[in-house]
């Protein structure tokens, strides 16, 4: 005995224990049908989708979807990173129709107002609303965010895993790229190419992609290198498949839960580069309100006017720490063992 | 036709890895429709021998053919089409990540083979698994049932010859003599040429018609079941192996 | 062995029940084992999922959390198991009852050499020197037949067969002259002429030392070539227990099918007989 094997997700309420058992061999309906059964009916709809013997290839990917998102929603705090990050995400979308003021807008004669009726959360040094910037503000900064992990975690996993499975001359010559870029201190480097192009948010997030994707490629290579010593992987190579597709559909998917973690780990530090071009002016432009820009903007005040920093600071705290919750809760999701 | 034409055949073939000299000067013929045993203990380059016939070890010297086409170190789809290899152990051979369904049609995409639906299900029920397995993960069937969807992967574009390596060592021995039992059927229904590599002499000489026993890298007896069951081995290190597996048989 | 012996058993173990439980359910892993062990060798045998790990592990109380054990004695020597603190655990952990695992190369720590192991098993136990510890690591060495011991002495244990890693593991074991070895598939994981030399090993040092042995493992004929009993055991319950020598006179049909479907050098079989497996086997014993 090799220990309780963790039960099929399939066995959810009654047959907890005959997932252990070995599957029996009866026939199975064959009228479960291979189109969902009519809207509306719940339970019905519920069983076809957690049915122990899936009819069709469409109905058995419904329902492991639909079993991730049961065992996601086991999860509480995961629960509650992705009940944050969707609120903080419809608010920024709809800026428009909760903004008090025009976040552009200054007042110079109500600068750092504590905050009131009219000012839900204060303004700042220029006597603009505080609340309507961070609504505005959101829009750039998880934009920014979210930008940089669509060009980094990709770059960094294809890197990585080309590396780590090609081996020779491919590994040494795509590491030491890799080394070279993670050896310079990134803001310089962000520093230097945004110089080098206009200074914006665009050419922000490319600089910060830049300088961020070597440790997701060093993070791939050495889940690689294990992975591709493995009978899966001589299997697949047996099957004939060529190296794209053996690094592409069975190698990138085993990478992906470390990488997942990786990626919400580094969702605030992320916010604070961005904050960091910003205050420098290379990234953001100052009208613009960015939360990072908010932030390094107000730390004058910091002891009498706490609020103009601290309401941008309590959003980019509760955005990174709902990404790291999520990322947890996903992490546990991509792997079918744990559910 | 047959002994004719050898299906399989190994000339002095050599091994290394670095420094390491894993395989010397190994040479055998597989006839068509032949079973073919490999036996040795371990690091005696059994299946290292059957990794570089798969393709699995590229750093091989000497001269390997299969139906009468020689092998190179890169091999196209067309040999993948013929020869598969079905692996010792069927927790670490299956994607963890992958359903039964994906595993099986894996190789049907790769070759652009049509009806991959048919061909699954017919698959699933050669290998006595329930069509209910189809749309499992491998960590949710028992070691049995994950070494027979190892099985039908290997068969599902209907190769030739099929290697294997120690295929039930990890099983138990009920398991074992199902996995075995099913291997025998499959190997009579679709004439297919095997090598088996084997720690357990039991096992090859209930499976294969002729073996080759190896000791540090090299072979130093080619003897048929016949000889192996009556004791005549000649080479000592056969003789050794041969009054181990009598020791632990009779209980 | 056949009179009731007036001394208590050093094992007692009366209707041990282990379940785990997840978020799936309960998983009933032993349902209701019972058995005694004096000084004797006791093989518990079955397949994968039978529980007889997990019986094993029981005994040293070395489930995960999630285990749920109860029993109506589990006992060694005078060590209530159930009720025992956990420093009583440690006492007896690597200490009265020594544990062999399948695979040296997992159970030896890879940074350490396999004297500084034993030297620390030594020391854990008994104060002495850094000195007299190299002595008596060396002694051990020397026990477990070791040819060269100074030079397993100073090796780390990649550097080591599995059969050598085997034997440093047993040596560690016997550091603290345990009353109980408990060998959980101890030759798995090596070749057959290994396998012979270390299953040899564990049976004259248990006879020379006074140990008593439970040898966990799949391999029915091996076990009853080692051992003076034999359980064997099909999911959490024990079918049946009888003397090793009597084996081939087993009665019930799962000792029977698991005899009979090993494929046999000597006797050649068109077909292998598969074990048919009878729900009633499943029922609750007595």
């Amino acid at each position: 005995m090799t220990g309780p094997t963790p039960g099929s997700p399939i066995a959810d309420a009654a047959t907890a224990t005959a997932a252990l058992e070995p599957i029996p061999p009866d026939a199975v309906p064959e009228a479960a049908g291979a189109l969902p059964p009519e809207p509306g009916a719940a339970p019905r709809r519920r069983e076809w989708l957690l049915t122990d013997a899936p009819a069709s290839r469409a109905q058995a990917a419904w329902g492991r979807r639909y079993q991730a998102w049961l065992a996601f929603r086991r999860n509480p705090l995961a629960m509650a990173g992705l009940a944050v990050i969707l609120v903080m995400l419809l608010l920024t979308l709809l800026a428009p129709l909760l903004a008090t003021h025009d976040p552009g807008i200054q007042e110079l004669g109500n600068r750092l107002a504590a905050p009131s009726a009219a000012h839900w959360l204060g303004t700042d040094e220029l006597g603009r609303d505080v609340w309507s910037r961070l609504l505005y503000g959101g829009r750039i900064t998880l934009g920014m965010v979210v930008a940089v992990v669509l060009l980094v975690a990709p770059l960094g996993l294809l890197v990585g895993c080309v590396a780590g499975y090609a081996g020779g001359i491919w590994d040494r010559l795509l590491m030491r790229v890799t080394d070279v870029f993670l050896a310079f201190p990134r803001l310089i480097l962000a520093l230097a190419f945004v110089a080098a192009m206009r200074p914006g948010v665009e050419s922000a997030v490319i600089a910060i992609a830049l300088t961020a994707w070597p440790p997701y490629a060093r993070l791939a290579r050495a889940e690689t290198l294990t992975i591709r010593r493995t009978d899966y992987v001589a299997a697949a190579r047996m099957t004939g498949a060529s190296h794209p597709r053996i690094v592409l559909r069975h190698v990138m998917p085993m990478c992906m839960p470390s990488l997942v973690v990786r990626v919400t780990l580094d969702m605030s530090s992320i916010i604070l580069t961005a904050a960091g071009l910003g205050f420098l002016g290379l990234g953001a432009q100052p009208p613009l309100p960015e939360w990072g820009t908010m932030i390094a903007t107000a730390r004058r005040f910091i002891l009498e006017q706490w609020w103009v920093a601290v309401m941008p600071g309590i959003a980019i705290f509760a955005a990174s720490l709902a990404f790291n919750l999520l990322g947890d809760g996903l992490r546990d999701v991509l792997d079918p063992k744990q559910r | 036709m047959a002994g004719a034409a050898p299906m399989i055949e190994i000339d002095s073939l050599d091994v290394r890895f670095g420094t390491n000299h894993a395989v010397r000067g190994v040479s055998f013929h597989v006839s068509p429709g032949e079973t073919f045993g490999l036996v040795g203990e371990s690091g005696s380059g059994k299946s290292t021998v059957l990794r570089a016939i798969a393709g699995l070890v590229t750093e091989w010297t000497g001269r390997m053919a299969v139906d009468g086409k020689p092998l190179t170190r890169r091999r196209g789809r067309a040999f993948f089409r013929t020869v598969q290899m079905v692996f010792q152990d069927p927790y670490g051979s299956l994607h963890p990540r992958q359903t039964v369904d994906r595993i099986l049609s894996e190789p049907l995409a790769v070759h652009g083979v049509a009806g991959a639906d048919a061909r699954i299900l017919r698959a699933l029920e050669e290998v006595a698994l329930p069509r209910a397995a189809r749309f499992r993960y491998p960590h949710q069937l028992s070691g049995g049932q994950r070494q027979r969807v190892a099985i039908a992967r290997a068969l599902i574009a209907d190769p030739r010859v099929l290697l294997l390596d120690e295929p039930t060592s990890a099983l138990d021995v009920s398991v074992q003599a199902e996995v075995l039992n099913l291997l025998a059927d499959l190997r009579a229904a679709r004439g297919l040429t095997c090598i088996l590599v084997s720690h357990n002499l039991a096992v090859v000489a209930h499976l294969c018609g002729r073996l080759a026993v190896m000791q540090g890298g090299k072979i130093v007896e080619e003897l048929d079941e016949a000889t192996l069951r009556a004791g005549q081995a000649k080479h000592p290190h056969t003789q050794d192996l041969i009054r181990l597996s009598h020791e632990l048989e009779e209980a | 062995m056949s009179m009731p012996p007036l001394v208590p058993p050093l094992v007692e173990v009366k209707n041990l029940r282990v379940d785990f439980s997840s978020a799936t359910g309960v998983t009933h892993a032993v349902r209701g084992v019972s058995f005694s062990l004096g000084k004797e060798k006791l093989g518990i045998v079955g397949e994968s999922g039978s529980g007889k790990s997990v019986t094993g592990r029981a005994l040293m109380r070395l489930l995960p959390a999630s285990a749920k054990v109860r029993a109506d004695a589990l006992r060694f020597g005078e060590t209530d198991i159930l009720h025992a603190s956990e420093r009583q655990m440690r006492a007896l952990r690597g200490g009265r009852i020594g544990l062999i695992l399948q695979d040296p190369k997992y159970s030896l720590n890879p940074v350490m050499t396999a004297g500084a192991q034993i030297a620390e098993a030594l020391r854990a136990h008994s104060r002495i020197g850094a000195k007299e510890a190299r002595e008596a690591t060396l002694n051990l060495l020397e026990s477990v037949q070791i040819r060269d011991p100074r030079r397993v002495h100073d090796a780390y244990p990649h550097e080591l067969s599995g059969g050598m890693g085997q034997r440093v593991m047993i040596a560690m074991m016997l550091a603290s002259n345990p009353e109980l070895l408990i060998a959980d598939e101890p030759t798995s994981a090596l070749d057959a002429s290994v396998q012979a030399e270390i299953l040899r090993l564990i049976e004259e040092l248990v006879d020379s030392r006074g140990m008593a042995l439970m040898l966990i493992s799949h391999d029915l004929p091996l076990v009853s070539h080692f051992c003076d009993r034999v359980a064997v055991m099909y999911a959490g319950q024990v079918m049946e227990e009888l003397p090793a020598a009597d084996l081939h006179k087993a009665t019930h049909g799962y000792t029977r099918g698991l005899l009979e479907c090993i494929p046999s050098l000597t006797e050649k079989r068109p077909r292998l007989p598969t074990l048919a497996r009878d729900p009633a086997w499943l029922a609750p014993r007595p």
